[in-house]
This record gives C-alpha cells, sequence and structure tokens, in this order.
C-alpha cells in the first residue's frame, strides 16, 4: 500500500514532490511550496488513498542559510490505515505556506501552533492567532536563536 | 533576534481577539447577549482552561477555547536534553497517565535508534499502558460525573484508582511521577508482588465498576443531562483530527493499538469500543467499555508474561544496572556517558504515536546524530481534541458546556505542553 500513494504522487505531481529515503518504514515526501494546496487536496480527495484525519502539523527550525525551517504535515488515512510525512522548506526571507485548514479543519490549531513557535505565517488562514504565547509576545520561542534565558525585557529572575 | 512586529502580527492582540465576531455583542436591543469569561481557574474545566463563552440567554452561540496557562516550553526543553534526561519530563504531559507516556516515549526513541525492546519488556509496557489508561478513565468518568452533579461517582472511583496508583508504587517507587521506562527497556523489573496486587486489584474491578454503573446508568438526572448533549458528526470529528474516545463515540472504529499495533498488542485479543451517538453519553459509554477491554487486556499480558531479560544488553545506547553502576567502573563510566553525553541516534526523523487513553498521543522527534533531539514534538491529543469544544457547544445550554469539557476529558499539562 505504502508504494501506490508514492507512484500515484510521482505520476500526478512529477516535479513537485520528491520523495525522501524511507527510514524506519516511515513515509516522507517533500513537496514545494507553492504546490501544498493542490497536493493535500488530491491526497485528501482521491478515493484509494482518502488521507481524511491530519495527525500534527509542526514547524522545524533547521538553522541553516537556506530553507531555514520546515513545515511537516503528518496525515492518515483511515481507510487505508497508513501514515504520509509532507515537508514543506520554507526561506527565513519569505516565512509564508498556504493554508490547509480548509482542506482539513483540524489543521486550524496546529498551524497557529507552529505560528506561534516559529513565526510561520500561513496565507488564508482564519484565524492566525498566537496558540500558548502571550498575545503581545514579540518572539518565537522554538527558533533555534531563542534563548533558553535572558530574554529582552522578561521578567526579572528574583533577586539572590 | 529578528523581532517580527508587522501589521498582521500586530492584529494578533488581546484586544483583537475580543474583538472576534464569536466574543463581541453588538446590536442587541434585547440586551439577551452576553459573553461570558470560564476559567482560566475554573473547577470544571480540570485544569487552566479558559474558555470565552458567547451566550444568547442561556444558549451558547459560540465559544473561543484559550490554550496556554499551563504552557512550560517542553518541546524546547526537549531541544536542551539527552533522549534519557527528557523521560521525568514525559511524566507531566499527561499527568492522569503518566505510564504511557513513558511507553511513547521510549518507543519513538527506540524507533530513531532501531532498538527492539525483549518480549518480557514489551509485555510490561502493555501492562503499564492498559493500568494507565484505566487509572485515567476512572478520573475522566468520575469528574465527568461531578461535573453533572453526581458527586459520589468521583469518589468511587477514585477509590479505585487508588489501588492501581498503589500497584505504581510498588512497581517503580513513584505514584505519579513514574519516570518508568528507560530506552531500551525498564527502570526495574515487574515484580511477582505487583501481579499479585494486579490479579487482586483485576478481581474486585469488575464488581466495583458494576457499583458505578448502577448508579449512572440508571440515573434519570445525569442521562438527562448528557444525552443529545455536545454532539459532533462524524465527519466534522475526522476533519478535525479528533482521536480516541471521542472518536470512537462518534462510530469511527480507529483504535492504534489494532490498526497500526505496536509492542504485543497484535497478541491480545480485545474489542474495540464504539457508539455511534456521538454525545457525551456515548463518549462515557466508550470510557466504561474501555475500561473493561483494559482489564481483559491486563488479565492475558499477565498470564502471557513471558521470563527473561527486561532490559537491550547494549552498552553504548542502554543504562546499565543500577546495582552494577555504583560497584564497577565500567559500568559507571557508560552510565556517564548514556545520561550526559547520550546515545547517538543516527541521522533522520521518525514519528510514532501510540493510543494513549485520550487518543492518539505521539512523538515526531527530528535526530541530527547529536546525544540531543534536534527538535521534538510533542503530538498531544487533548489539544487537538480541545479544537471541538466551538462545535460540540453550539446550540448548548451554558450548563452544558460543562459536562461538554467533562467529555473531552482534557489534561492541560499535555494541551499546553
Amino acid at each position: 500500500m505504502s508504494r501506490l500513494v508514492l507512484e500515484k504522487l510521482k505520476e500526478h505531481f512529477p516535479s513537485t514532490i520528491e520523495v525522501e529515503e524511507e527510514f524506519r518504514g516511515d513515509l516522507s515526501v517533500r513537496v514545494k511550496k507553492d504546490q501544498i494546496v493542490g497536493v493535500s487536496e488530491y491526497l485528501r480527495n482521491d478515493p484509494e488513498l482518502r488521507y481524511d484525519l491530519i495527525v500534527d502539523i509542526c514547524g522545524v527550525d533547521m538553522y541553516r542559510p537556506e530553507a531555514r525551517f520546515e513545515v511537516v504535515y503528518h496525515l492518515y488515512s483511515l481507510q487505508n490505515k497508513e501514515y504520509l510525512r509532507l515537508k514543506v522548506e520554507v526561506d527565513e526571507s519569505d516565512p509564508v505556506v498556504d493554508t490547509v485548514s480548509h482542506i482539513w479543519p483540524g489543521a486550524n490549531w496546529h498551524e497557529r501552533e507552529t505560528f506561534d513557535m516559529y513565526g510561520i505565517t500561513f496565507r488564508g488562514h482564519p484565524d492566525l492567532r498566537r496558540m500558548y504565547m502571550p498575545e503581545d509576545y514579540e518572539y518565537y520561542p522554538l527558533r533555534k536563536d531563542f534563548p533558553l534565558l535572558g530574554v529582552p525585557d522578561a521578567i526579572p529572575l528574583p533577586r539572590r | 533576534m529578528p523581532v517580527r512586529t508587522t501589521e498582521e502580527t500586530r492584529k494578533s492582540q488581546i484586544l483583537a481577539a475580543l474583538e472576534d465576531q464569536d466574543t463581541t455583542v453588538s446590536l442587541d436591543p434585547l440586551e439577551s447577549e452576553m459573553i461570558l469569561n470560564m476559567g482560566p481557574q475554573h473547577p470544571a474545566t480540570h485544569g487552566v482552561l479558559r474558555v470565552l463563552v458567547r451566550l444568547d440567554g442561556e444558549t451558547i452561540t459560540g465559544c473561543v477555547p484559550e490554550l496556554g496557562y499551563l504552557h512550560r516550553g517542553y518541546e524546547k526543553i526537549a531541544e536542551n536534553c539527552t533522549y534519557h534526561e527528557f523521560i521525568p519530563h514525559t511524566d507531566r504531559l499527561d499527568y492522569l497517565s503518566p505510564l504511557s507516556n513513558n511507553v511513547a516515549y521510549a518507543l519513538a526513541v527506540e524507533k530513531l535508534v532501531g532498538i527492539e525492546v525483549p518480549q518480557r519488556a514489551q509485555y510490561v509496557r502493555v501492562l503499564c499502558c492498559e493500568m494507565a489508561r484505566i487509572a485515567s478513565h476512572l478520573v475522566a468518568v468520575g469528574t465527568m460525573g461531578m461535573d453533572v452533579g453526581a458527586l459520589t461517582v468521583l469518589l468511587w472511583t477514585f477509590r479505585e484508582r487508588e489501588k492501581l496508583v498503589d500497584i505504581f508504587d510498588v512497581l517503580c517507587g513513584a505514584r505519579f511521577t513514574t519516570s518508568y521506562t528507560r530506552i531500551g527497556g525498564l527502570m526495574q523489573d515487574w515484580t511477582s508482588q505487583c501481579s499479585v496486587m494486579l490479579t487482586r486489584f483485576l478481581d474486585e474491578f469488575g464488581a466495583d465498576l458494576g457499583e458505578v454503573e448502577s448508579l449512572l446508568y440508571r440515573n434519570k438526572i445525569f442521562i438527562d443531562r448528557c444525552e443529545n448533549v455536545g454532539h459532533i458528526s462524524p465527519d466534522e470529528a475526522v476533519g478535525l483530527g479528533l482521536t480516541g474516545p471521542i472518536l470512537r463515540g462518534a462510530g469511527i472504529p480507529r483504535d492504534l493499538r489494532r490498526d497500526n499495533p505496536y509492542l504485543v498488542y497484535p497478541e491480545m485479543d480485545f474489542d474495540v469500543v464504539t457508539f455511534t451517538e456521538s454525545d457525551v453519553l456515548a463518549r462515557f459509554y466508550v470510557r466504561m467499555e474501555e475500561m473493561k477491554q483494559s482489564a481483559r487486556i491486563l488479565r492475558q499480558a499477565m498470564e502471557k508474561l513471558p521470563d527473561g531479560p527486561w532490559n537491550v544488553h547494549d552498552t553504548k545506547r542502554v543504562l546499565p544496572k543500577k546495582e552494577r553502576t555504583y560497584t564497577r567502573m565500567e559500568e559507571l563510566i557508560h552510565d556517564f556517558m548514556v545520561i550526559n553525553l547520550g546515545i547517538d541516534p543516527p541521522v533522520g526523523a521518525v514519528y510514532q504515536g501510540i493510543e494513549s487513553s485520550r487518543g492518539e498521543f505521539g512523538f515526531y522527534i527530528v535526530s541530527d546524530g547529536t546525544g540531543n533531539p534536534w527538535r521534538m514534538k510533542i503530538r498531544s491529543p487533548s489539544m487537538v481534541n480541545l479544537s471541538a469544544l466551538p462545535v460540540m457547544a453550539k446550540g448548548a445550554m451554558v450548563s452544558d458546556i460543562v459536562a461538554i469539557i467533562g467529555s473531552i476529558d482534557p489534561v492541560m499539562g499535555e494541551a499546553d505542553k
């Protein structure tokens, strides 16, 4: 079954996807940023695949000069009982990805969390507020250059 | 630090949030609309959940859950811990079933490293998961009863839970902060005393659960408060990515123990409980029945529990036995190296989820080949399940939201990470 999804993706999106090497049985596909909505819609609606459950969306800060961030989508097909991972590379200079919350409503909060932690905005998201941090917080805490202690304007540590 | 305070992000100020269409009253000549702020400290929110409820009279026309009051930054902490150092933190995620969190984390790291633990350890981990599920569902059922006014149930389920917690105490020396699993095995072996205690618990459990059933199953007040409340259609439930008892209460038989098996679950005989009504009552029934299935699994696992090692012998990646660490030089060095510098997994990324008591609880670990994970994402079921609250609460009465939150059974430690 796992081969089927890769073959179908290669057939439909020959130039937009890149299949990664299988690691410990996890299927992983790299998708071009501007095609994520198209690929998602296809995976959601294809009658043989039906990736109808969004398990998780998260950001990863790779901390490299180009394509610094990754947005990782974990999908699950109730019909085939299969996981699939999509990865989208995001540049620091343009941290914007199209939202998939109209395809899977559950993506809404996951995208909010990714925005909160990495500052990646999702174009077309209905309610892109911070998920965990205070509304007026100015930093993105899961970025690698966010320090563990000593953020400017943070509440000072109590005196010794 | 790049500071992004563009107009777009600035919009997400508290004021803008409050001017949300769900939380602002405009044009209301009869003055029947109001905004109710529930929480973050409210006995019925099961933690520090804040819900802004928009009411028309007593009917809920919209609600906005606000999370983050218990955010402790565990994903950031994980990036600065070695793999072994993070195990105690997993107890604090879903603090009602710490044992199954330990198992989920160990499974994810072992998948990354490529270790398979011995049979005995796998059976003990199944025992852990199922005991944690019963302990957690007992709280869920009890607090849900309390939320709708049946206080006795809470006292009775906590009496049962206490027996399980006593077993945890014997098993790993702690009642709540168990930290029982290790990468490549367990902290210590399952003892015959645990078997005796668990057998005694299971012998009494059926009758004790029957007492709870007799309190609630024909209780008119309880049924009226729960039936046809908090309905969500199966399509909406799947679309929102709900898992666990809520999804099974909506008639979708997804259970990772059966669908994507891990540990020795394929050798266990159990049923996946589903109800189709998809209301608060259905979720309550799912939890009650799941506890019986868990008891079945526990009996089978104890019966089949094989003898043998409960740790992988792999000195570079698995902690040595404690008594040897204290007396031998080599083991002391290995203990130091494994804890402080960490095991060296290959470069790569894995996702491993388990069916915890609230749904799919998983870890996505990105490794750069060093002792610390480069990125660890915690897939927490409570957070995703809470996102269904606006759907479930719409059109309900204000007193129903308490029952609905009870039926979602969120644990904020895990929802807020």
